[in-house]
């Protein structure tokens, strides 16, 4: 975080609006400053961006999918998200121990984590569904009580998380040496970079191919089209959103660890993570599974390339700014709605 | 005992099981970051005295206390459909409380004891929170209650409005880096509309772009400038002190031609001051919900779109529920700056926002009785739980229990413990299903 000088009608913004001793001329050679660094520092930056962005990609297949069924924001998917980070802190540390894994070690101790993450999610996204949705969806309640539901589960699970794991955060133990691997245009991609693109690469590929091609996924998405018409043709309405819950919460919770592993684990962790997935998710089109990549990708490298203008506390404005407007001016998103339809 | 018995039985053993233990380590010791475990093990393993009769271990007497709920819930259940004690509980309850002198007897009452109260109350933090964390909540319930119980829009960034009239004050009297609206001398009755009229002014700002969007969009975009709201407050550290806070803020005081009167340290005054104002807001969303407005407000929140049909301006009665909302949360920021001399962006958390919610979500969306009820007995119980903490108890585990309190009563009893009259049309359903049971 930049911190400015605190004076009376500066608005810390990384920069001072143009006002008093500040000309048009000063304004543009200021923001002619700022695209001079963009320029030189671009590779790094979209690197970077792209590594959040497909962190927010998983997180928004989980509020995508749970929207296609539901029709609902499933609020409590950062706890999702926060518990998958705690389950892989967990495991790992018991599993690593003092010795310095390298090599196929490291990767089975990925793989490891990232099952420990997916599998909590998976757990804690059923358990979700089954205390605090499925007893609405029987008596047909209105929707802000799903809300109202959604947003007590996710402060219970918040809570008791900071009070049986302590309010201060931690670091993983990196299961992995981080060095840098190559340099592309001056900029360096790291160990941990390369991990995070092969593994939420085939994890996405993974979910894509499930809803696209299997019989799950066509009672997924025959659901999502049409609930009822669908339980006429004999498709199990309830096992299809406990597994849509499941799919989600995986994604949500090995999220949580792949990015737990760069800034650790905390209880709050999940807030503004899960708040940007669920723009991305908007951004990409509520519903489209693709289009939740899409966008994650989008804002992760947008969000990126604002930190050049704004101090890094503003970022996340950005991405609520992005929010608001997407919702405003287009609210299908990029692709579209495509709730129910291949995609 | 055939297959299926066993089986239902032991699923329901497991299951109650499972929510005692829960219940167990939301009470038990809290866990520290370098044992994670031990709070989970510790709530669990520790002996515990049973009322006095011997020492068992927590988990046995959680789950001993959890088959005794199911028990006489079951029992409860079972006499339930010809004659019980609950409904001759029920039935004696409405007729008592159908009796038409009821209702003036029972205002008569609480105008009384609230008028006593001050002078019944000596303990000074039970003076102080009958101020700043009971009637201050009762004001910030009224206003939410407009927004989510009137107009059916979830409202989660509700403190947002409650800021903008405390800075507001804060503003005014000169305890902020910038310089007062109106000169550092203004008359400090003023800065009652003054902040009033922001907080209407910002709920109209953030209505007119957010009210367009659906009701689960609305949610979260207001969710998130709550957020947006604390960030700003840390960090424009010109404007508003940024986390250091404001500088100090003078007592509330009254200068009106011969009339003068400062409210000082004791909470007396400002009590008084604040029950006036809480009687004058019931009473205008009383008018309010009674009126053309309060009827759109209905029609809006039970179908939008037929509403619209009807010639209804969705969001037009949207936006009026937001500023006429704000109004009363803008009041309670005058009251909480004035009373507390001093402002950090820490008070304005998303956690009060839920706070405030589970204050109307208890005593029932939309009724303005239910609730008045639901904040005095929720912020009552909150303040005794911080004045004389059971063992074990921190105090942000406060929030563990107003998230499961609202999952409970979405699941158990939607409408709240005094549900409106004009109530949401698929509640209102579920519990004429219940009634005719009973």
């Amino acid at each position: 975080m930049r911190w400015g000088n605190p004076s009376a009608f500066s608005f810390q913004l990384g920069f001072r609006l143009p006002k008093k001793g500040h000309t048009l001329h000063g304004f543009l050679s200021y923001l002619h400053a700022h695209f001079h660094a963009l320029r030189l520092e671009f590779w790094g930056l979209l690197i970077g961006g792209i590594g959040s962005g497909i962190i927010y990609a998983m997180v928004a297949i989980g509020y995508t999918m749970v929207y296609g069924v539901l029709r609902l924001i499933n609020f409590a998917h950062s706890e999702i998200f926060m518990t998958g980070a705690f389950a892989g802190y967990f495991t790992l540390n018991y599993l690593i121990g003092d010795s310095s894994p390298s090599g196929i070690t490291s990767i089975l101790l990925i793989v490891v984590g990232i099952l420990a993450g997916g599998l909590t999610g998976s757990f804690f996204a059923v358990v979700l569904e089954r205390v605090a949705y499925r007893p609405l969806r029987i008596r047909k309640a209105p929707k802000i009580a799903y809300l109202i539901s959604a947003i007590g589960a996710s402060y219970f699970l918040l809570n008791i998380a900071a009070k049986e794991f302590g309010r201060i955060g931690r670091g993983i133990t990196q299961p992995y040496e981080n060095h840098t691997v190559f340099t592309i245009f001056g900029a360096t991609v790291q160990m941990y970079n390369i991990i995070i693109f092969i593994s939420a690469g085939i994890m996405l590929i993974i979910v894509d191919r499930l809803v696209n091609k299997t019989k799950l996924g066509r009672s997924i998405r025959s659901v999502a089209q049409d609930s009822e018409t669908a339980s006429l043709m004999g498709v199990d309405i309830d096992k299809t959103i406990a597994m849509t819950f499941v799919i989600g919460g995986f994604l949500g919770g090995a999220a949580g660890f792949l990015y737990a592993m760069n800034v650790g684990v905390l209880y709050s962790m999940g807030f503004t993570p899960a708040l940007k997935a669920f723009t991305a998710a908007v951004l990409g089109g509520i519903g489209n599974l693709r289009g939740a990549v899409i966008g994650g990708l989008i804002l992760g490298v947008t969000e990126s390339f604002t930190v050049v203008f704004f101090s890094g506390a503003y970022t996340d404005v950005v991405a609520f700014a992005i929010l608001v407007l997407v919702l405003m001016f287009r609210p299908t998103g990029i692709l579209g709605e495509l709730i129910g339809r291949s995609a | 005992m055939n297959f299926p018995t066993i089986k239902k039985f032991s699923t329901q053993a497991l299951t109650i099981l499972l929510l005692s233990e829960l219940a167990a380590v939301i009470t038990g010791p809290p866990g520290s970051a370098d044992a994670p475990w031990s709070g989970v093990q510790g709530s669990i393993t520790q002996k515990t005295s049973f009322f006095g009769l011997f020492i068992v271990g927590r988990w046995i007497f959680f789950y001993a206390i959890g088959i005794a709920c199911y028990v006489v819930a079951l029992s409860l259940r079972k006499v339930n459909s010809k004659t019980s004690a609950l409904k001759t509980f029920r039935s004696s309850y409405n007729s008592i409380t159908d009796n038409k002198y009821f209702k003036p007897l029972a205002l008569v009452a609480v105008a009384i004891l609230a008028i006593l109260l001050p002078t019944i109350i000596s303990d000074p933090f039970w003076r102080q929170a009958m101020v700043s964390q009971i009637a201050v909540f009762i004001l910030l319930a009224l206003g939410l209650n407009v927004v989510v119980g009137f107009a059916g829009l979830l409202d989660l960034g509700f403190v947002a409005f409650y800021a903008v009239g405390a800075y507001a004050t804060a503003w005014c009297t000169g305890a902020l880096p910038m310089p007062p609206i109106f000169g550092s001398h203004i008359n400090p009755f003023f800065t009652i509309p003054i902040a009033i009229g922001l907080a209407m002014v910002s709920g109209v700002i953030l209505g007119i772009p957010t009210l367009r969007l659906r009701g689960d969009y609305l949610a979260i975009v207001t969710l998130g400038f709550g957020e947006i709201i604390t960030l700003f407050a840390n960090n424009l550290t010109g404007v508003t002190g940024g986390a250091q806070g404001t500088k100090q803020i003078p007592h509330f005081s009254l200068h009106l031609g011969p009339l003068k009167y400062i409210w000082g340290l004791d909470p007396a005054p400002y009590y008084y001051l604040v029950i006036g104002f809480v009687i004058f807001f019931i009473f205008i969303f009383f008018s309010l919900e009674h009126s053309r407005v309060g009827r759109a407000w209905t029609a809006i929140r039970e179908d939008e779109v037929a509403a619209e049909s009807l010639g209804i301006n969705p969001l037009k009665y949207k936006v009026m529920a937001f500023a006429i909302g704000a109004a009363s949360a803008g009041f309670a920021g005058v009251m909480t700056a004035a009373q507390s001399n001093y402002l950090t962006p820490a008070t304005f958390t998303l956690y009060l926002s839920i706070n405030i919610l589970v204050l109307v979500i208890f005593g029932g969306m939309g009724s303005i009785f239910g609730v008045v009820f639901g904040a005095i007995v929720i912020q009552t119980i909150t303040m005794y739980l911080i004045h004389s903490p059971p063992a074990g108890y921190q105090a942000q585990d406060l929030y563990i229990y107003i998230g499961a309190l609202l999952v409970i009563m979405m699941i158990f009893r939607p409408a709240g413990l005094f549900p409106a009259r004009r109530r949401h049309r698929a509640d209102s359903d579920a519990s004429r299903l219940e009634d005719s049971n009973v």
